[in-house]
Parts: C-alpha cells; sequence; structure tokens
C-alpha cells in the first residue's frame, strides 16, 4: 500500500526513491486508478521550488509553480497565453511546471512552448540540461527537477496554437510554439516546437531549416510546413489517430505562423 | 494501515479527521469529515463534480492528497449559504432551472463562486470559462451561464 | 431563455386555459440540489463499509481456462472474493420481467467472456485501495477466442457465435430473424418511380457519461431484509432483477432510489444492484459497487451502434411511392433492452411520411461489443438521422427544395400509416413552415399554405394491397439459405384493407384512474361543435367522449377506409357500454384537517 513521505528540502526528497508528487493532476489519478502501482508518494513543501525569480541567465520558474502562478505573473506574460490553454481554472491551480515537463502525450503543452524558447531545467543536484536533452532521456532519468529557466523573450517572439476538439478546455490534437527571434517571419533563427505529436514534445528540424532558407514569404512558410511532419512520430489514440496528426500539421503550423491562435 | 490525523478549516469550522496513506481529499470530505457536497465522478479531474475551494482558489478534490490539506481553509456548497439563507448564486440556480438532476452543481457552484470572488462582473465568455472545468450532461450549460450572470447582478445589488 | 407558443396552430384543439404551462416553477427537489442536501446513492454513509470491484476481461471473446485467487486472498484486507457459482441464479435477461426474450447473461460470467471488460469475478475489501490491488492480483489465464465486431459480419454463415441462446447472432422476433414491416408493394413502386435513391448511414455506440457514475450500497438490514442505495433510473425493475439473479423474494429486498446523477438511460441495467446486494449477503457487511470513470465508460451498456439503408422510389415531382429499409441494431454481447429497439425503430418508418409502398427488415444483432442498451429515444434517433440525411438526398436527386419535398409528403391527418394506424394530431407542415421562417428560407406560396389538417384522401387513408414474404425464418441465415438482408420481392398478397390484429386496451383498474380528456389538456368539442369548427378536416375521427377508454381512431370504423373491415374490432364494441359515470368525489378533496381551531397538519387532533 502506498506510503507518503513528506520532505522540506528539495534535495533530501531528491534522494528518497519514488514517485515525486507535484500538482496530482496526473500522479494522483494513479493512485486513485491504480493503487498498486505506486508505493511511496514523495510530497515536497520546499518554498524554493514556489519561487518564480528574474536574473542575467533568464527567468527562473520553480517545479512547484503552478499555470495559475504563470498566468498571474508580471513577469511571464509570454507563457500565460501558453498556461490559459491548460485544463480548466480548478486545474490550473493544481497542475505545476515540473508535472508538465514530465507529462505523458499528450499532455505537456507548456514543455512545448519551454522547448520552442530553449529553456533549460536545473535538477536537485544542480545539473543544467537543455530541454531538448531533457526529453530525450526523460523516460529514463532518475531525479527531480527543481526549476527551469526560460531565457527573456517579448511578447511577439513566441507563437503558440493548441489544437482540441472542445473549447475552451479540450486535450491537445496537437500545440505548436513558434519562437522568432526577430517577432516576425521576416527574421532567421525560427525555433518550432510540436506537442502530442510524439511521446515527448519536440522540434520540427526539417520545419526549421526550410524556413531559415526559403524566402520569406507565404511560399518559404508553405515549403515550412510541408516538410513538418519529419522528426515527428504521433501515435493513435482516443483524440485522433496518428494519420489525422500527421494530416492536420501543416495546416495548423501555417496557421500558428501566421499568428492565428 | 495506519491513518494518519490531518486538521483543516471546513466552512470555517476546525475539523480534525484521520485519513489513509494515498487518499484523496474528496473521499475524506465525504466519508470522514462527512461533507456529501461534493461529489465523485470521474476520480480523474474530467468532470469537475468535486471542485472545492481551498484557500479561496478551486481544486479538484478527488486530485488532492488528503494530507495536502493540513492546514488549509476548505469551503465546499454545504457552507455557501448563510445560515437560512441561500447564496444568490443558490438562487439564481434553483430560479433559473440551471440544475436538473443535480450532480454537477455542486461542483458548478464553487467553480462560480470562485469567478465571482475575484471578477465580479464578468462577460458572458469569462463565465464559460470559469465552468469549463465543471461538466453537466442535463442543462446544456445554458441555463448555468446565465443563471452565474444573473447572480451576479445579484451580488452587485447585494453589496450596494 | 424563454419559449415562444405558436397558438395560433390548431387552436381549435386546444384549452388555452391552462395554470402551469408556459409559466415559470421551481423544481421540487432543486434546493437540495443547490444547497448540497439532495441525498444521491453514496451519500449514505454506513459503519464498516466495504468496497466491491471486478476483474474483467480483456478480451472480447475469451475462455476463461484458470483463475489463480490465492494472492489476492491472502492480501490484508481482502474479505471475500466472489466468483461466478457464488451467484445463486446466474442467468437473466432484463426484459424476463416482462416475459420477453431469453435468458442469456451472467452477472459474473464464466467460463466464457463475450465482450472487453465483462466481469469475471469480484474482489469486496475495507477500501477501495484494496480492492483495486486485490483485482490486480488475480492471475487469469484466457483462451482468447476469434470474435466479430460488425453487425453484418455477424449474420454471414460462417461468424463466431457470440451468445449462445442466440447461437445465429440475431435475436428471434418469431418466426424470423428480424422485424418485418410490410405495407404495399415496394417493387411495384420502385417500377414506377423516376428516380431511386439509395444510401447508407451509420451511427456509432454513444455512452450516456452521466456524471454520477453507475452504483450502489446494500446491507444487511433488520427482519431478515437487505438495503440497497442505489442510483438505479428503475427501482423495481432492479428490485425485481437483483430478486432472481440473487433467487431472494423481493419481500426480503429494501431498494432506496428514484435520485439519480443523471441516467438518460444507462442506469436502467440492473448491474450494481445485485453484485452490491451479492456482496452484503456474502459478507454480512456494507458493500459498495461503484463504477469508476473507465467502467462507465468500457462496460456502461451506450446506446447501441445502428447501420439503415434506405432505398426510395421518387417521381420526377417529388412524390415518394415507395421506401425499403434494411436496418441493424448492434446489441453488442447481449440483449439487454435491444430487442425493445427493433420494435421501437419498427414502428418509426417510414418516417413521418405517406408512402404508399413500405418494406423494411430490422435486425438486433449480437457482436462481441459492449452490451447497448437504453438512452433517450434508443431505437429512434438513428433511423431519424438516416431518413432526414435521406430526404435531403432525395431532394438533390429530384431537384426540389428540400423543406418542401417534405411539405409535400409529410402526413396530414387522416393518412394511412405503415403500420396501419390512422395519423393523427400531425404538425409536421406546420413545424417546417415555423423551421424555415426561423432560418429565413423562402418558401413557396403553396408550401407556406399547406395544412396538417388538408390534403389526406380515400386513397391516402387506404390500406393497399401488400406482397408478403416469408424470407429469413430464424437459423436459415447462418445456414446459408437466406440471399440477402435486404426485404426480398413478396410471394404471397395479403388483401386491401387487411387491418392488424386489434391490440386491446387493458381497462383501466379503477374508474378514478382513467386520464380525463379535459384534465390533460385535449379540448373535446361537442360532434356538432367540432363539424362547425373545422369544416376542412377531412378525415375527423368520431369525436371520443371523455370518459371512454382512448382508442386509436384507426380502430374506429369509418367511411374512407377502402375495404371493409373483416370483422368488427375490439375497439368498437368496447368503445359503445363503456360510459361510467365520471368519478366525483363525495367531498371536494382538502389537505388535513380543516376545522376552526384545529391546526391543519397536526394529525391525531381529529381524535381530540
Amino acid at each position: 500500500m502506498i506510503e507518503v513521505h513528506t520532505f522540506s528540502q528539495a534535495a533530501e526528497a531528491a534522494r528518497t526513491p519514488g514517485h515525486i508528487l507535484g500538482g496530482g493532476t496526473l500522479l494522483m489519478r494513479q493512485v486513485n486508478y491504480a493503487p498498486q502501482t505506486i508505493e511511496k508518494l514523495i510530497r515536497v513543501t520546499d518554498p524554493e521550488l514556489q519561487e518564480i525569480r528574474a536574473d542575467s541567465t533568464g527567468i527562473r520558474i520553480g517545479a512547484g509553480v503552478t499555470m495559475a502562478s504563470i498566468i498571474n505573473h508580471p513577469d511571464l506574460s509570454v507563457l500565460a497565453p501558453v498556461a490559459r490553454a491548460i485544463g480548466a481554472p480548478a486545474l490550473r491551480n493544481m497542475a505545476t511546471v515540473g508535472g508538465n515537463l514530465f507529462a505523458p502525450h499528450p499532455y505537456g503543452d507548456l514543455a512545448v512552448a519551454l522547448l520552442a524558447l530553449d529553456a533549460f531545467v536545473i535538477w536537485s543536484d544542480g545539473r543544467e540540461e537543455d530541454m531538448e536533452t531533457f526529453f530525450q532521456g526523460r523516460e529514463r532519468t532518475r531525479g527531480m527537477v527543481t526549476h527551469v529557466v526560460v531565457p527573456r523573450v517579448q511578447s511577439g517572439q513566441l507563437r503558440f496554437r493548441k489544437v482540441s476538439r472542445t473549447r475552451p478546455k479540450g486535450i491537445s490534437v496537437m500545440s505548436i510554439a513558434v519562437y522568432l527571434p526577430g517577432g516576425s517571419l521576416s527574421g532567421r533563427g525560427a525555433r518550432i516546437a510540436f506537442g502530442a505529436m510524439g511521446p515527448t514534445p519536440l522540434r520540427a528540424k526539417a520545419a526549421e531549416a526550410a524556413l531559415e532558407n526559403g524566402a520569406m514569404d507565404a511560399s518559404g512558410v508553405a515549403a515550412a510546413c510541408s516538410v513538418c511532419g519529419h522528426g515527428l512520430a504521433p501515435q493513435d489514440d482516443a483524440l485522433a489517430s496518428a494519420w489525422y496528426r500527421n494530416e492536420v500539421a501543416p495546416v495548423h503550423l501555417r496557421r500558428c505562423l501566421e499568428g492565428e491562435t | 494501515m495506519a491513518k494518519r490525523p490531518i486538521s483543516f478549516t471546513l466552512n470555517g469550522t476546525e475539523t480534525g479527521i484521520f485519513v489513509n496513506e494515498g487518499q484523496n481529499l474528496l473521499e475524506a470530505l465525504r466519508r470522514e469529515a462527512g461533507d456529501l457536497s461534493p461529489k465523485f465522478g470521474c476520480g480523474q479531474g474530467t468532470c469537475g463534480a468535486c471542485t472545492i475551494l481551498i484557500d479561496g482558489a478551486p481544486h479538484l478534490g478527488c486530485l488532492t492528497l488528503a494530507e495536502a490539506a493540513q492546514g488549509r481553509s476548505i469551503e465546499t456548497t454545504s457552507g455557501l449559504a448563510d445560515g437560512p439563507d441561500l447564496h444568490p448564486l443558490q438562487r439564481a440556480f434553483m430560479e433559473g432551472f440551471a440544475a436538473q438532476c443535480g450532480f454537477c452543481t455542486s461542483g458548478m457552484l464553487m467553480a462560480a463562486k470562485a469567478l465571482l470572488v475575484t471578477n465580479p462582473h464578468p462577460t458572458r465568455d469569462e463565465v464559460i470559462e470559469a465552468i469549463s472545468g465543471n461538466l453537466c450532461r442535463c442543462t446544456g450549460y445554458e441555463p448555468i451561464v446565465d443563471a452565474i450572470l444573473d447572480a451576479a447582478i445579484r451580488l452587485q445589488g447585494r453589496v450596494a | 431563455m424563454s419559449i415562444e407558443f405558436r397558438k395560433e396552430l390548431f387552436a381549435d384543439e386546444r384549452d388555452d386555459g391552462l395554470n402551469e404551462i408556459g409559466k415559470p416553477k421551481l423544481r421540487q427537489d432543486i434546493e437540495g440540489h443547490v444547497t448540497g442536501r439532495t441525498a444521491y446513492y453514496d451519500d449514505h454513509l454506513l459503519d464498516g463499509l466495504l468496497h466491491m470491484r471486478c476483474v474483467r476481461s480483456p478480451h472480447h471473446h475469451a475462455r476463461v481456462r484458470s483463475i489463480d485467487t490465492s494472492e489476492a486472498e491472502r492480501m490484508k484486507g481482502v474479505r471475500r472474493v466472489v466468483h461466478a457459482d457464488d451467484v445463486p441464479h446466474n442467468l437473466n435477461t432484463l426484459l424476463s420481467l416482462i416475459g420477453f426474450g431469453k435468458d442469456d447473461e451472467q452477472l459474473l460470467s464464466n467460463p466464457i467472456v463475450r465482450y472487453r471488460g465483462e466481469p469475471v469475478l469480484a474482489i469486496v475489501a475495507d477500501t477501495e485501495a484494496i480492492a483495486r490491488a486485490g483485482c490486480a492480483a488475480i492471475r487469469v489465464d484466457w483462451e482468447v477466442l476469434p470474435h466479430v465486431l460488425d453487425v453484418e459480419e455477424a449474420i454471414a454463415p460462417g461468424a463466431p457465435s457470440v451468445n449462445p441462446a442466440y447461437p445465429d447472432n440475431t435475436f428471434t422476433y418469431e418466426p424470423y430473424d428480424h422485424v418485418k414491416l410490410r405495407f404495399g408493394d415496394v417493387q411495384s413502386g420502385f417500377a414506377q418511380a423516376d428516380h431511386i435513391v439509395e444510401a447508407e448511414y451509420e451511427m456509432s455506440p454513444i455512452e450516456q457519461a452521466p456524471i454520477e457514475t453507475c452504483g450502489a450500497i446494500a446491507a444487511p438490514e433488520t427482519a431478515d431484509r437487505y438495503v440497497c442505495h442505489t442510483g438505479t433510473q428503475a427501482l423495481f425493475f432492479s428490485l425485481g432483477t437483483t430478486a432472481k439473479l440473487l433467487d431472494l423474494p423481493s419481500s426480503r429486498l429494501h431498494f432506496i432510489g428514484g435520485t439519480v446523477g443523471g441516467g438518460f438511460g444507462g442506469k436502467v441495467d440492473s448491474i450494481t444492484e445485485p453484485m452490491a446486494v451479492l456482496g452484503a449477503m456474502l459478507t454480512g457487511r456494507p458493500v459498495k459497487f461503484q463504477w469508476d470513470r473507465e467502467e462507465e465508460m468500457q462496460v456502461g451498456a451506450p446506446r447501441g451502434a445502428e447501420r439503415w439503408r434506405i432505398k426510395d422510389g421518387v417521381t420526377s415531382d417529388g412524390r415518394i411511392l415507395a421506401r425499403q429499409f434494411t436496418g441493424f441494431f448492434d446489441a453488442g454481447a447481449y440483449t439487454r433492452l435491444s430487442s425493445y429497439a427493433g420494435h421501437k425503430g419498427t414502428g418509426h418508418l417510414p418516417g413521418p411520411y405517406t408512402i404508399p409502398n413500405v418494406a423494411s427488415n430490422v435486425f438486433c444483432v449480437y457482436t462481441n461489443r459492449t452490451p447497448a442498451t437504453a438512452m433517450r429515444g434508443f431505437g429512434v434517433t438513428g433511423v431519424d438521422f438516416a431518413i432526414e440525411c435521406h430526404m435531403d438526398r432525395v431532394a438533390e436527386a429530384v431537384g426540389i427544395d428540400p423543406i418542401s419535398l417534405r411539405i409535400l409528403n409529410a402526413y396530414r391527418d387522416g393518412d394511412m400509416k405503415a403500420h396501419r394506424r390512422v395519423a393523427k394530431n400531425c404538425a409536421l407542415v406546420e413545424s417546417c413552415q415555423v423551421v424555415a421562417g426561423k432560418a429565413g428560407w423562402g418558401l413557396s406560396t403553396d408550401d407556406m399554405a399547406a395544412n396538417s389538417l388538408v390534403g389526406s384522401s380515400a386513397e391516402r387513408a387506404a390500406i393497399p394491397e401488400t406482397a408478403l414474404d416469408d424470407e429469413g425464418k430464424a437459423g436459415e441465415r447462418r445456414a446459408g439459405r437466406a440471399t440477402t438482408a435486404d426485404p426480398v420481392p413478396g410471394t404471397r398478397r395479403l388483401p386491401a384493407g387487411t387491418h392488424g390484429d386489434a391490440k386491446e386496451a387493458i381497462p383501466v383498474q379503477r374508474p378514478d384512474m382513467q386520464i380525463l380528456a379535459e384534465r390533460v389538456g385535449h379540448k373535446i368539442p361537442e360532434p356538432a361543435a367540432a363539424t362547425a369548427v373545422t369544416p376542412q378536416k377531412v378525415a375527423t375521427p368520431t369525436p371520443t367522449p371523455p370518459s371512454t377508454p382512448t382508442m386509436p381512431p384507426a380502430m374506429a370504423p369509418s367511411s374512407h377506409v377502402a375495404a371493409p373491415l373483416p370483422k368488427p374490432t375490439a375497439a368498437t364494441t368496447a368503445a359503445e357500454p363503456a360510459k361510467p359515470a365520471p368519478y366525483k368525489p363525495e367531498k371536494p378533496f382538502s389537505q388535513g384537517v380543516n376545522r376552526p381551531g384545529v391546526s391543519r397538519f397536526l394529525s391525531g387532533s381529529r381524535r381530540r
């Protein structure tokens, strides 16, 4: 049966094997439905996990910060529309940044934006890891993420689009985040990330390259969209088939690039 | 299985109960604290029937570890009325036919209360957003949205 | 939200002096809902409550080779493992309570499971978490069997047989494997038509998804009884089913319910009640059996899938001369209420349209899917969808406005319907006109002038000569002796004017239980007045005196029926003598005691 262990220090909690409880929106579901699969629940009350702090590298967001806190924080207005697209009000009061980083398909919309923004995570042992590496090793890594650091960006540099069957509050058929350093399609160095199009959020590198090398107009966008499925690995679920996801991905990427929400 | 004591404020009253490890707050409130107004609809955060307020903000009882409620202030629909006087939201729901089977009503009322506390003059879209985590299979939502807008007007009158 | 009344329509047929309709009224249960005080079945706290959960099949069709319960039985907090042979009378069909259909379903299934999620075993434990862990610790050795998930594959020869009570995978509507409806001769109708329009329509299963999942709490009570708090929609149905499955006299069951957290048809199947009572019998403790959301979605019986093929023969001016249906209700693995859907669906054909030639074959088919049951108009919603899609298709084929096509073919009062009853109180024409107006859809002056009371004729009111066939007797299809599921050309003829067997209404048990027409809002004019007010009404049935049993006008003798009735129907004879004086209490009804100086609501004050 389940044991619950509560720690006031994140570093101490990270040394104890078990399931780390964030907002509970995914883990408590498992507790309710399959309690026999969980031996230890690790609760961490460390206030450090709740902090949102700006420094020279960017904005440090504690793993325990909720979606509601992101929406309400003046330094995080760029991420507010992304956080607002997740769940409903009660869920946003619970769901955390840390939980979102580990959320399985089709969840984890915030993580998609973090990937596009080239954020990095900080583990409890102080190790830093960029988003892409983090996601590649996510299923195998043991440890505890205490913070994520988001570079400072201006509103207009991040475009986000969540495709769902119902609004408000739908689960992702896919989500798309595009970071445009120049704030418009005329700049270079765009980063494109897809959610619910693979086991973890994934970068659409072929589309990025097409955008980088193409004309800065509709034809460039079309070229990028046409190759956006390369490297993605969508799966079938109750919301959509892999086939459908592949078919509509270019349409939604184009709309996202053109600024439709 | 070892039971653990927790204490919290439930609708303004100091309350202490014993919970099982891993038990969720919804079950603890219903079974141990005897407050049956929040309902079990899914146990996975989909339906919102267990919506309660923790320190004034809406939370899902079924996805909250009971032990995490230690020392917090919890509000449920049982505590919505002011003694014998129903809350304007309750009045508006009654008169606006905003409940049929009534199973989602507790959660709807809590979600609506949280909205009107932070936003006393919501637009229709804001109301829809506020109850987007609460499923209703009977009404088609329109009477519920109307009732919440109606309650906002009633509350305004009460304050003035 | 406001309701709009169109009181100008049929004003002479209605009494508008009503006190409640159209006026706001509080629900009688609403205060409990908004205060959280309404007590649903799960809102009863019982000391020592145990929790029951089921071990379910991961396969669509499988045989249980063996079950190892040893690990679960050793678990602390597991009170009882409930096996299939713990169920005293482990075979039932829901409608057996009204004597319809064969027993075909076990409460706990062993050794064969026929749909994914079918329960084979239950665990009763101290907490829900222990019950879940107990279920996870049960080891079942499955032999997977071939399955079939499509209705038409299921009725093909050689398909896996799903349900041993109906080995041909079709419910038997004696003597056929389908419900037959025959009216006129569709073949000759098709031959006269200018256009043939054919199409197929499908509807997936739909889960009722009530916010309160199905469940029940049962406990030993006094006097050797068991009390059961339940969310059922059909309290006495569930009580009767529980009594049968558990082989108990129903007097030993005390069912408390009626407060349902959303049902929509999904809470009539009476599965959680016998399970909970069985748990209470076996443990001597209160037992809760509550489905979680996954169970509600996976094993909760949905509205069944439907497939409909429609073939219409239409003239170039839009008159539908013949309409043929082939319909399949997917019952899933067991009958539940799907057999009734077959009858209901057939009774609904051919839609609200006067069509002189109609033929339909409607099948209730067993597949290895979750059993289907009731849901809000089950049996008619899918076919309505099909019919109305098809009307649009016909309109397009003929090149006529789709609303105009509906008005042209709509039932008029007095028309003969395909199941040999006269159409009455028709309002499709008026509905079309209002809808067109609301949608800003232009209608021709003829269409705007159309009227449900006008347009019937002796021809439209007649029962035509009907082509009959004997294709599709139970068992023939599986043996390869039926060529098609569609209606086949007739091999013999039924003379024009032949009515069906008259169905006599069961007389009311007490005369004062008779619903008086004037009390339910139907204005019944005096015979003379009726003709004066509605001179254009061609087929006004003989006005029925308010106090006689209500009879379908189709059964009353009327001059416009082309052929004479073969025999005087029971209705005619019944209508004449039965004219008891309307019930009149000796004193006017009043609540409580009504004496000066005495409270109306104090019982016993009368004796003082």
